[in-house]
């Protein structure tokens, strides 16, 4: 018994770990794409060359961030398989539809154009070459749908029925899978998430590179002028996504309610039913212990969560515990996931993430350049802008460096919210590995050992934890000195069927490994 | 025909695509150290594969996720079972992927040989793999009542099995180097001749002797006549490569390729994953399928997309066609 516990929990270990550690690339590259892509139109459509510089500079950032997305993939398409094999022997039927389309559709997509992308500055004409980052950036948001369809399967399963005879999960309606309500308004969140992890990265790379303009430490007039129109695509993306995702959000709390009753009371550590129930912002004793000993809580916000008004009823824990106990079977604290994890997850993604979004929308007023800007204080495009804080000049030198190191810091805290958005969603879900259907702890691979698992388990955290590095340290090398002002675009525009050998037939790639 | 018999054979067809793509390119990966003389060249070899080797290995990906859909049972025994060779496979994917993506981020002489070796030992250590895990699939391993393997990893690497590895591992190595004369300029051009012809007759001797095994262990008369064409293709390729005929050498050798990787499926047919500890446990095409109406999804959805795959695949194979040399790479590394 002790060792089927410990089977089971290696291999959920294992996958937390490598699925969190894998989800710290996919925002940035689905997000990055977007970016690049519009950066590279940008520059196609008018020629500058300061969205040629800032093409160039962001797409390394992101070439390097994709690889380890794409590495670290391949880990999860074949560990359930490895690892979770009666799940799959149960889900195969449903979910290994969703997860074969991403494959075939997107991953060949997305791999294939970024290949052509990254080799083709001189092969491809420059209209064409564009159109190939605009596929990558396709390809990431189908593959970021079809899998997304997968998980809200696993969180509210719909489309299938239970095959009296082998007793598996079967599809009975694909389209309810890729379309329900969950799938949508996940993707929808999850999206909106990814575009406000990227926008605050390149806010913050910007912001570095804008001080140290400020402060004379950087005199490239150039440079400066592609990371200030970073800085403004930047902060118009953390804005517009932050509101999006606050109000995907808001839609996923209720769909949530109405379908895992249990999570949205768990992430509230909301322990007995409440009308109106109140959103706690704060609790200190133990969540997980059955009462809070000091709350700080906002009356009926919970409520409207769940049902857009400020009164209603909200179940608590002990409540759906039992419901579900009396539903499925066995003693209510089965039912009941880690609340601690659920509750300071719930918070700390919401809390990060709206940081950065509060800091952009400040951001985006604070370094605008016409709009109800007095002439005198207008800077030119090759200047850093001027913060204009306040009139007093000794508090706005002060705001000014404050505001540029928010920017900086804040740079990586919608990557925070997002783990912390998962790991309350899967945590969350417990004991479930598919709602009502499946336990997670029926779910693992009878046949593999637990040594084995931790032998995996070992092997991958540690290749993982010395790729962070290298990864982090060649993002750093490549962040810091900003976009080479020296690389101009390719003299004449590149023709799909020119001569293989030409009177330039030596001249060397315009990329190579 | 029945739906589950259409999937066996487009299961077939991803992997053929697979090992066709990802064979040359592994093949490439092993002569950088054993064809390549210096840094230039090694970067000549890295860089006819740099566009496409991550939509190769896509074709893996895809082979694994419609297992998956239409053979879930098949997906969860075979990956349960063959446990360490497949992690082994995954470090490696993973290392190679870093390694062709990171290896000239950085000038330092000791950050650039590192990841070349890398290049190469995660390119040997799958083409190997892959051979043993497909001999130990055709042969039947251990599975239970339940579905699930009992055996243990060494007896994954018997002899048989070692014999299937050194299989792929040749013959795909013989594929690289005929891509590698198909694709570049130059003295390397010549040497991936020379290389290929031994390569070819190694591969010769191996494949002969795996492939005729498998057939009096497990084959057909199907799985005969695509014997018989792959050893035909392979002397094809010989002759071409002799010749100087490099598109034709490479057509054929892929053509041995997915000849081999044919008698391995059709050897199999109907089983998926034979038992050898009783018969009626075997995973068969038919008790490992998915119900009819996933198939049926899954079929519309292979029909219409793995043209358009193949079309988009294509081009890129197109625009990249000029042969480089290593007057082709950039000195300073400027990305
Ligand atoms: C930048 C990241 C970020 C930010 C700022 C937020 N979220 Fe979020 N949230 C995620 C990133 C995320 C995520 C990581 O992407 C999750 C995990 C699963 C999912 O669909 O999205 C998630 C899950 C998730 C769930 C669980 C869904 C489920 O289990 O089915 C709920 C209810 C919310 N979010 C609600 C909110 C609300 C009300 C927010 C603030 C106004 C909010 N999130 C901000
Ligand atoms: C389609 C996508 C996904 C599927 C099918 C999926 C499925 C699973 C499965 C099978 C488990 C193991 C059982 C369990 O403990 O629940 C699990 C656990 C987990 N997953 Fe997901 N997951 C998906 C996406 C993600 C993502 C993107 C993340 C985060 C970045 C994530 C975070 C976790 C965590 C933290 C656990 C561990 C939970 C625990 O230990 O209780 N998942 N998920
Ligand atoms: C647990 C389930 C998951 C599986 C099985 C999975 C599988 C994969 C694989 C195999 C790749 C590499 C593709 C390649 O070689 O090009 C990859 C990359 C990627 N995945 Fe995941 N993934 C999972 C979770 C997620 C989630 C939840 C998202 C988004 C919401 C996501 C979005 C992406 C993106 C955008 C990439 C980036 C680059 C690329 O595919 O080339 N993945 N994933």
């Amino acid at each position: 018994m002790d060792l089927a516990v410990a089977h089971e929990t290696v291999a959920r270990w294992q996958f937390g770990i490598t699925t969190v550690y894998h989800f710290l690339f996919v925002p940035l590259t689905i997000s990055l794409a977007a970016t690049v892509a519009g950066l590279e139109t940008a520059w196609v459509r008018t020629g500058k060359e300061k969205y040629f510089h800032a093409t160039k500079f962001w797409g390394k950032l992101f070439l390097i961030n994709i690889a380890m997305g794409v590495v670290t993939g391949i880990v999860q398409e074949f560990q359930f398989g490895m690892n979770w094999s009666d799940y799959s022997r149960f889900v195969g039927d449903v979910f290994g539809a969703p997860l074969a389309m991403e494959a075939l559709i997107a991953f060949f997509f997305e791999s294939t154009f970024i290949g052509l992308w990254i080799f083709g500055w001189d092969r491809l004409p420059k209209k064409i070459h564009c159109a190939c980052i605009w596929m990558v950036a396709l390809g990431t948001v189908l593959s970021a749908y079809f899998i997304l369809a997968a998980n809200s399967w696993m969180q509210h399963p719909v489309g299938y029925r239970v095959d009296p005879a082998t007793h598996k999960a079967q599809l009975t309606d694909i389209a309810r899978v890729l379309f329900q309500n969950t799938t949508l308004v996940q993707a929808f969140h999850t999206l909106t998430a990814a575009f406000l992890t990227g926008a605050a990265f390149v806010v913050g790379i910007a912001s570095y590179h804008l001080w140290r303009a400020k402060r004379g430490k950087e005199t490239d007039g150039r440079k400066t002028a592609a990371m200030r129109t970073s800085l403004r695509v930047g902060l118009a993306m953390a804005v517009v996504a932050g509101l999006g995702t606050a109000v995907s959000g808001d839609t996923l709390a209720k769909v949530m309610f109405e379908q895992q009753p249990m999570k949205m009371a768990a992430a509230e550590a909301l322990w007995d039913t409440q009308s109106p129930a109140p959103f706690s912002i704060f609790a200190v004793g133990d969540v997980s212990r059955g009462h809070n000993s000091v709350e700080l809580e906002i009356p009926g916000i919970l409520s409207f969560l769940a049902h857009s008004d400020f009164s209603s009823s909200v179940p608590g824990i002990n409540d759906t515990a039992a419901a579900e106990a009396a539903k499925y079977g066995g003693q209510p604290q089965d039912y009941i996931p880690n609340i601690f994890v659920t509750y300071w997850g719930f918070r700390l993604m919401i809390g990060f993430g709206m940081t950065s979004f509060v800091a952009a929308l400040i951001g985006l007023w604070t370094t605008r350049r016409r709009f109800w800007l007095a002439e005198e204080y207008r800077t030119g495009e090759e200047e850093p802008p001027r913060l204009m804080l306040t009139k007093n000049a000794e508090m706005n030198t002060y705001f000014t460096r404050w505001s540029w190191r928010i920017g900086i810091f804040t740079m990586g805290f919608p990557l925070i919210a997002n783990s912390f958005g998962w790991i309350f969603t899967e945590m969350g879900r417990q004991p479930w590995v598919v709602f009502g259907l499946m336990k997670t702890a029926n779910a693992s691979s009878p046949s593999v050992g637990v040594g084995l698992q931790t032998g995996s388990l070992i092997t991958l955290t540690a290749l993982y934890a010395i790729l962070a590095v290298v990864e982090v340290r060649l993002l750093v090398k490549y962040a810091k000195p900003g976009p080479d002002t020296s690389e101009r675009p390719p003299a004449k525009d590149p023709v799909l069927r020119g001569p293989s050998d030409g009177d330039d037939a030596d001249k060397p790639l315009a990329f190579a490994y | 025909m029945h739906l589950h018999d259409l999937w066996f054979i487009l299961i077939a067809v991803l992997w053929t695509g697979y090992f066709f793509l990802e064979g040359f390119d592994f093949g490439v990966g092993i002569l950088t150290r054993t064809l390549a003389r210096n840094t230039a060249e090694r970067r000549v070899l890295i860089n006819t594969i740099g566009p496409v080797w991550d939509g190769n290995e896509v074709w893996l990906l895809t082979a694994g996720g419609a297992t998956f859909a239409a053979f879930p049972d098949w997906y969860a025994t075979l990956f349960s079972g063959f446990y360490i060779p497949l992690l082994v496979i995954l470090v490696c994917l993973i290392v190679r992927g870093v390694a062709f993506e990171y290896r000239a981020k950085r000038t330092e002489e000791n950050w650039q040989r590192n990841w070349e070796l890398a290049i190469f030992w995660t390119s040997l250590i799958p083409a190997f793999l892959w051979g043993v895990a497909f001999a130990n699939i055709v042969h039947g391993v251990d599975i239970d009542a339940q579905k699930n393997y009992t055996g243990t990893f060494w007896d994954l690497l018997n002899p048989y099995a070692i014999l299937g590895g050194l299989t792929t591992l040749v013959l795909f190595t013989f594929h690289g180097a005929v891509f590698t004369a198909l694709k570049t300029v130059g003295e390397i051009r010549e040497r991936a001749r020379a290389q290929a012809l031994r390569l070819g007759l190694a591969t010769a001797v191996l494949a002969a002797a795996f492939l005729i095994w498998t057939q009096v262990d497990s084959g057909d008369g199907w799985s005969l006549a695509a014997l018989v064409v792959a050893v035909l293709a392979l002397l094809g390729a010989l002759a071409a490569n002799q010749v100087g005929r490099e598109g034709w050498a490479f057509a054929l050798s892929g053509a041995t390729v997915a000849a081999a990787t044919a008698m391995l499926f059709l050897s199999l047919f109907p089983d998926v994953m034979p038992s050898t500890l009783n018969p009626a446990w075997s995973l068969t095409v038919e008790n490992a399928a998915s119900s009819a109406y996933t198939l049926k999804v899954m079929t519309v959805v292979a029909l219409v997309f793995t043209p358009i795959v193949l079309l988009y695949q294509g081009w890129t194979y197109w625009v990249f066609r000029r042969r480089i040399g290593v007057q082709h790479i950039p000195a300073a590394v400027h990305h």
